[in-house]
């Protein structure tokens, strides 16, 4: 579904991003974790397009969206969410969903019911009135992702919908992505928190200075030693391995 | 609620509609016309400033087009002017789509666009000083011939009725705003840009469809202030008073709401017409005026409308 080769993005002799291939294919769900400042959100804004890359290819569904804005990719079926949420803050959560919701009808009422549909699908119909600058910090995280589903997508791209959450929270959000799979969305998630990434994805990749260090299965990738280096410092791995023994 | 809301309007509508003919002073009644005429630019302003978000410091260059396009039509060419004022919609129209483009275009946002609709503005006052076409410094003269074709009338009553009616469109405008995909889209981008696009809103044929549609507003509005006061110059058509007039209404009345600039327009003209009549020293008029404007800005961040709507929205303020 989604097809990148040799990505690159610098900025000002700085590589954010150098030379990555990925591949997230329907039906899955696909992470890209790494430490912060790896350049995962720039990979992101790459592939949405709100970034220009300085080389490489982004196929979305085998055609070559690089040079699209943003709004043309939502439009194929792409639509990402924001790492710092982004609420229209002067309008109710209803308003900001409607957005989204607008993006498949011109009709006001056809819009309000798909909107208060997806309310109703992330747990937050509750709050379709209330200003969306009143919200918590898990409300504004469900309103990215109410308002991206809103725009029907085939392909959601997710920044960090669980930073800042607390541990419950984490757990309705991971329930909550498992059943927008289940209904036939593909997704592609950046994530920090890795205990949920680790139940949650298919398939992961890790970036790790612009670079990608390691891809699989998750638990092969918690197993290894560059991606605990990466995490950790140099030389966690061989001191972690020292006292448990051969637990790879 | 909402019937009791259209009641109201339709209430409103009938009083404003017999109102000339209840009212024997014919002063008054060039009042309420200039107030009407206020309310309608507010509009225009509000549309591209507080519905988009797009805070223009300019925009009388539409105005002073349209009142341009149909006085030399009419005098140059000896065109009515109710073809003057469909072609000013038009020009107007044309001069927001060259702004926005240039503006929009270049990612100009927030101080830096009020500034470029700001310079915008004097670069026209400056050329409609300098080219022959437009009379130059000395401006052009309307003839009075009255007749409904040319927008022209006797009893102020005629000016009020047109005032009236253009604002009611305005309004209208404002209404369907409030309703439609498209207005939902002015407020995405006016409340966050970068979001509204990746929820698939094309920002940029937002924009430019709002400042074009703000810019035939203004373009018509110039028509109707060039017949009603049948002279026309630089400074009249392209100066920053009414730039500040329409945009002071709107805030003052509530941005990005239906009703801001009309109620805003009432409140500024009667404070101001109240402080001449009652006050005479010289100047302390403008001051008091002032000072009711602080007053209104600093306590009512969301207008006077604010006050009947539970709802703040402090963002716009910021973005100005």
């Amino acid at each position: 579904m989604l097809d990148v080769q040799g990505l690159s993005k610098s900025f000002g002799g700085l590589a954010a991003v150098s030379n990555v291939d990925l591949h997230v294919d329907a039906g899955r769900i696909v992470s890209l974790i790494g430490p912060n400042g790896a350049g995962k959100t720039t990979l992101f804004a790459m592939v949405a397009g709100f970034l220009t890359p300085d080389a490489g290819s982004v196929r979305f569904q085998d055609r070559d969206i690089v040079g699209l804005k943003p709004h043309e990719i939502c439009a194929r079926g792409m639509v990402r969410t924001f790492q710092i949420t982004q609420p229209f803050a002067g309008l109710t959560t209803l308003e900001n969903v409607m957005v989204g919701a607008y993006h498949r009808t011109a009709d006001r009422r056809e819009s309000a019911e798909r909107a208060r549909a997806v309310l109703d699908r992330v747990g937050m119909a509750g709050h379709a009135e209330q200003p969306a600058d009143g919200l918590t910090v898990a409300g504004r995280k469900r309103l990215e992702l109410a308002r991206a589903l809103a725009t029907e997508p085939q392909l959601l791209l997710l920044d960090e919908v669980m930073a800042g959450l607390n541990p419950t929270e984490i757990d309705d959000i991971v329930g909550l992505i498992k059943e927008i799979r289940a209904g036939g969305i593909t997704i592609f998630l950046i994530e920090h928190v890795m205990q949920a990434v680790m139940n949650l994805s298919d398939y992961t990749y890790v970036l790790n200075d612009g670079v990608l260090i390691a891809e699989g299965a998750p638990a092969e990738i918690a197993a290894d030693p560059r991606v605990v280096e990466a995490y950790l410092g140099h030389g966690a791995a061989e001191r972690m391995r020292a006292p448990e023994g051969g637990h790879a | 609620m909402a019937v009791r809301t259209a009641l109201f309007l339709a209430a409103l509508l009938v009083l404003a509609l017999i109102a000339p003919l209840l009212i024997a002073n014919r002063f008054l009644i060039d009042v309420l016309t200039l107030i009407l005429f206020s309310a309608f630019l507010g509009q225009s302003w509000n549309i591209l400033g507080g519905y988009a978000g797009q805070f223009s410091f300019g925009s009388v260059v539409f105005f002073g087009t349209g009142a341009y396009t149909s006085s030399i039509l009419l005098m140059t060419f000896g065109i009515d002017a109710w073809i003057g004022a469909i072609a000013a919609l038009f020009a107007g129209a044309a001069v927001g789509a060259f702004v926005g483009f240039l503006s929009f275009r270049y990612g100009l946002r927030g101080s830096y666009f009020a500034l470029i609709t700001l310079a915008f503005a004097e670069v026209f006052k400056v050329l409609a000083n300098s080219v022959e076409f437009t009379g130059g410094g000395i401006g052009i003269f309307i003839e009075h011939e009255p007749g409904l074709a040319r927008l022209q009338f006797d009893d102020p009553a005629g000016y009020y009725y047109i005032a009236l009616a253009l604002t009611v469109v305005s309004l209208a405008i404002a209404w369907w705003l409030e309703r439609s995909r498209f207005g939902a889209y002015l407020k995405a981008i006016r409340e966050n840009e970068e979001a509204a696009e990746a929820l698939g809103v094309n920002a940029f044929r937002c924009k430019m469809y709002a400042i074009m549609i703000s810019g035939a507003m203004g373009g018509v509005g110039g028509t109707f202030y060039a017949q009603k006061f049948l002279y026309v110059d630089p400074p009249i058509a392209y100066g920053v008073a009414t730039s500040v007039e329409m945009l002071l209404v709107s805030i003052v009345g509530g941005m990005g709401t239906v009703f801001g600039p009309l109620v805003g327009a009432f409140v500024l003209h009667g404070v101001n017409e109240v402080t001449r009549h009652y006050i005479e020293t010289p100047g302390l008029s403008l001051i008091v005026y002032g000072l009711i404007l602080i007053a209104i800005i600093g306590y009512l961040p969301n207008g006077l409308i604010g006050l009947f709507k539970g709802r703040p929205r402090p963002k716009e303020a910021e973005d100005a």
